[in-house]
């Protein structure tokens, strides 16, 4: 969660809620019909990336259920397990979870992000379990949680994926892993950044294996070099599985972490071309 | 020169701003975006009207690369930057890109055609729009590990590599660090505007991504001309003026004889180019505050006010090397900086150093500042090194400096429109 993105989310929101009305009367005062054709093509990309993303945050919905209810059982060690893998569903489909800026602090606010009072959700219940080393009293935060994430499906449905949102969304799973995940402030009491910084970077090649055909088509150069970024990040984070998961970020080297802040950078750049979509052919 | 009808038309074509947007699905943050999209363009029309200004424009095309014996800028903006791709020619299209970007950026135009997508990011990043080309000069160089490193010859160019392109040797009182030691490549920006220097470097770094990282880099400056009507030799931040001994830019023998790597002096590949030696020193300044007039005199052998040597008035008057005084000591004492750095006067360098500093050493809290010393000569060998190995062990100036980085590049030689730089290195 990041909040000078909150006033953005906000925008984005309004418009894809009321953006289809807009699209009909405009579309006819355009001359770039050239373009028009070139959404029309991306059509059926949003309606694929629209279910993946409702499907990510169903998965998420299942997680958090365990995941509080281990909390609210009292089962520390359980709750600590379901933590890191939980999130990943979330991390995978920010880009849509992320519209609803009233939810997304409840959900996944850091300390300070929010006020001490309002300060809810997974990281709230995250230092409650690694800091405190307890559930006693997080309870209340577990079904807060529950109720958040619930009200967070039922959104969801309303979101209209358009191809900007693909577009920017791509590019900002990977700004979150650079302005987050790299420097540890994430899951700062858990280190289990790793986690997140795989699923962020797997959202963003769901988009771009989506897109990948379109790209291919406007720049084929572009399309080969963002692959070959991608298997750069993968190994770089395959070094770093251990057993099913992945090594807790403070077992890093410095030079590893640098490693990983370069190879995402190189892989966010080209990748940010990826709105070359959006021309005409 | 930028065509500026290509410019204009996005004006005059029927389309409104709104549609194009639309057409992109951006809808209702589409007046926001829209906003700024428009400025980007005015100011880049902008731009191009207040350049052609050729009085703050140095060429970039020419015989040899500019930034060597250009008369020094304001401010420098230095990066050494380590190779992370294993193709030859992903290195090469780099190096044409670079090319064109130094172009059109020396000549104060931005990087690359105005995008209207606003569903891209804009190709230049914009922070030097409607700012005067300010003397922008861009020099490349590469390092001894672009051709060898950890015993591989990573692109085929082994056999290219000069005897002269080697890791200096290390002096004694080096106390360098990995993090400020050595480099692939290097690029050194020099405008009279740090944001305009700031820009360039920034820009060749982003075409990079994904090719080359940077190893390190670092901002120097010097006081600017307009502080100081009178042109006179800049001093560093120990209060002296220092380096003014320099061959004459002017002269072509004097540079061949000295500065540009010639025929026969090596591969052909590096001939009109030169060895580029970069030091970090970090000064003790807080030590330095606390010594006498009279020390920090004895230790530069100049008059620290007007910057005579000792024994003389004026600050080019020749030095008295022989002169003593009535005990029978040298005047200009033999820890002298100036004494041990000029040895028997064979070893001429064209110095280019720049002041830098870093805000606060973390570990002491005293200030971090220094010189990034710079200097370009033809035979390292025969130049930098011997020089060196005399001040390090005998120059008084010791106990007030320590080097923490070190580099050399061979800057490649000048390019002509057309070509790319270091298109004699890889054909």
């Amino acid at each position: 969660m990041k909040k000078a993105k909150t006033a953005l989310a906000v925008l984005l929101s309004t418009s894809l809620l009321f953006g289809c009305s807009q699209k009909g009367e405009e579309a006819t005062t355009t001359k770039e019909e050239t373009k028009e054709v070139a959404k029309d093509a991306l059509d059926g990309v949003t309606a694929e990336y629209r279910e993946y993303a409702i499907h990510e945050i169903e998965e998420f919905v299942t997680a958090t259920e365990e995941f509080t209810n281990a909390v609210i059982e009292g089962d520390i060690e359980k709750a600590k397990e379901l933590y890191a893998p939980a999130r990943m569903h979330y991390e995978r489909a920010e880009p849509i979870a992320e519209v609803f800026g009233d939810l997304d602090p409840k959900i996944d606010a850091r300390e300070g992000d929010v006020p001490e009072e309002e300060w809810t959700g997974y990281h709230r219940i995250e230092y409650g379990l690694w800091e405190k080393n307890t559930t006693k009293g997080y309870e209340e935060y577990a079904k807060q949680l529950m109720k958040d994430v619930h009200l967070l499906r039922a959104k969801v449905e309303t979101v209209e994926v358009t191809p900007d949102l693909l577009v920017t969304g791509a590019v900002d799973l990977l700004n979150e892993v650079s302005t987050s995940k790299v420097t540890g402030e994430e899951d700062r009491y858990s280190h289990t950044d790793l986690y997140d910084f795989v699923a962020n970077v797997q959202g963003a090649e769901e988009i771009f294996n989506l897109l990948k055909d379109e790209v291919k088509a406007k720049d084929a150069d572009l399309a080969a070099t963002i692959e070959a970024q991608f298997a750069q990040v993968h190994s770089l984070l395959d070094q770093q599985k251990e057993g099913e998961g992945y090594k807790l970020y403070t077992d890093l080297t410095e030079a590893e972490v640098k490693k990983f802040s370069q190879a995402v950078d190189a892989l966010a750049e080209p990748l940010s071309q990826i709105g070359i979509v959006t021309e005409a052919s | 020169m930028k065509d500026l009808s290509k410019e204009t038309s996005i004006f005059e074509k029927k389309v409104s701003r709104r549609g194009v947007l639309k057409a992109a699905g951006i809808g209702g943050v589409g007046a926001v975006l829209g906003a700024s999209g428009l400025g980007g363009v005015l100011a880049l029309s902008n731009a191009t009207a207040t350049k052609g200004q050729s009085h703050d424009i140095v060429p970039f095309y020419g015989a040899n690369q500019a930034g060597i014996t250009t008369s020094p800028q304001d401010n420098l903006y230095i990066v050494s930057l380590e190779i992370t791709t294993d193709s030859k020619q992903g290195l090469i299209q780099l190096f044409k890109d670079w090319t064109e970007a130094s172009a059109l950026m020396t000549s104060g135009n931005t990087v690359g055609d105005t995008s209207t997508n606003g569903n891209l990011p804009p190709k230049d990043t914009g922070e030097a729009v409607g700012l005067s080309p300010s003397n922008l000069t861009i020099t490349f160089g590469v390092g001894p590990s672009l051709f060898v490193k950890d015993g591989k010859d990573r692109f085929g160019l082994r056999s290219k590599q000069p005897a002269e392109l080697v890791d200096l040797p290390k002096f004694p009182l080096d106390a360098l660090k990995k993090e400020w030691t050595g480099g692939d490549l290097c690029i050194q920006a020099c405008a009279d505007d740090l944001q305009v220097a700031f820009h360039a470097v920034r820009n060749l770094v982003r075409m990079a991504r994904g090719k080359a990282v940077i190893h390190w880099a670092q901002t120097g400056f010097q006081r600017t001309k307009n502080a100081d009507a009178k042109k006179a030799t800049p001093r560093n931040l120990l209060g002296f003026k220092d380096g003014t001994v320099n061959p004459d830019v002017t002269s072509k023998s004097a540079l061949q004889k000295s500065v540009w790597v010639q025929k026969g002096d090596g591969p052909d590949w590096l001939v009109d180019g030169s060895y580029m030696v970069v030091r970090r020193i970090q000064m003790y300044i807080e030590v330095w505050d606390r010594s006498t007039l009279n020390d920090q005199e004895a230790t530069f052998g100049r008059y620290r006010d007007s910057g005579a040597p000792l024994g003389k008035q004026h600050e080019f008057e020749e030095a008295d090397f022989e002169a003593v005084d009535d005990r029978g000591n040298h005047i200009i004492p033999d820890t002298a900086h100036m004494r041990v750095a000029r040895g028997d006067g064979k070893e001429v360098i064209l110095r280019r150093s720049y002041s830098y500093t870093d805000g606060m050493d973390a570990k002491t809290g005293s200030l971090d500042a220094g010189l990034v010393f710079i200097c370009f000569q033809r035979r390292p060998s025969t130049q930098f090194i011997p020089m060196q190995q005399r001040l390090a062990k005998n120059d008084k100036l010791n106990e007030y400096i320590v080097h923490r980085g070190s580099a050399l590049f061979a800057c490649l030689p000048g390019v002509q429109k057309g070509g790319y730089i270091g298109e004699t290195l890889f054909n």
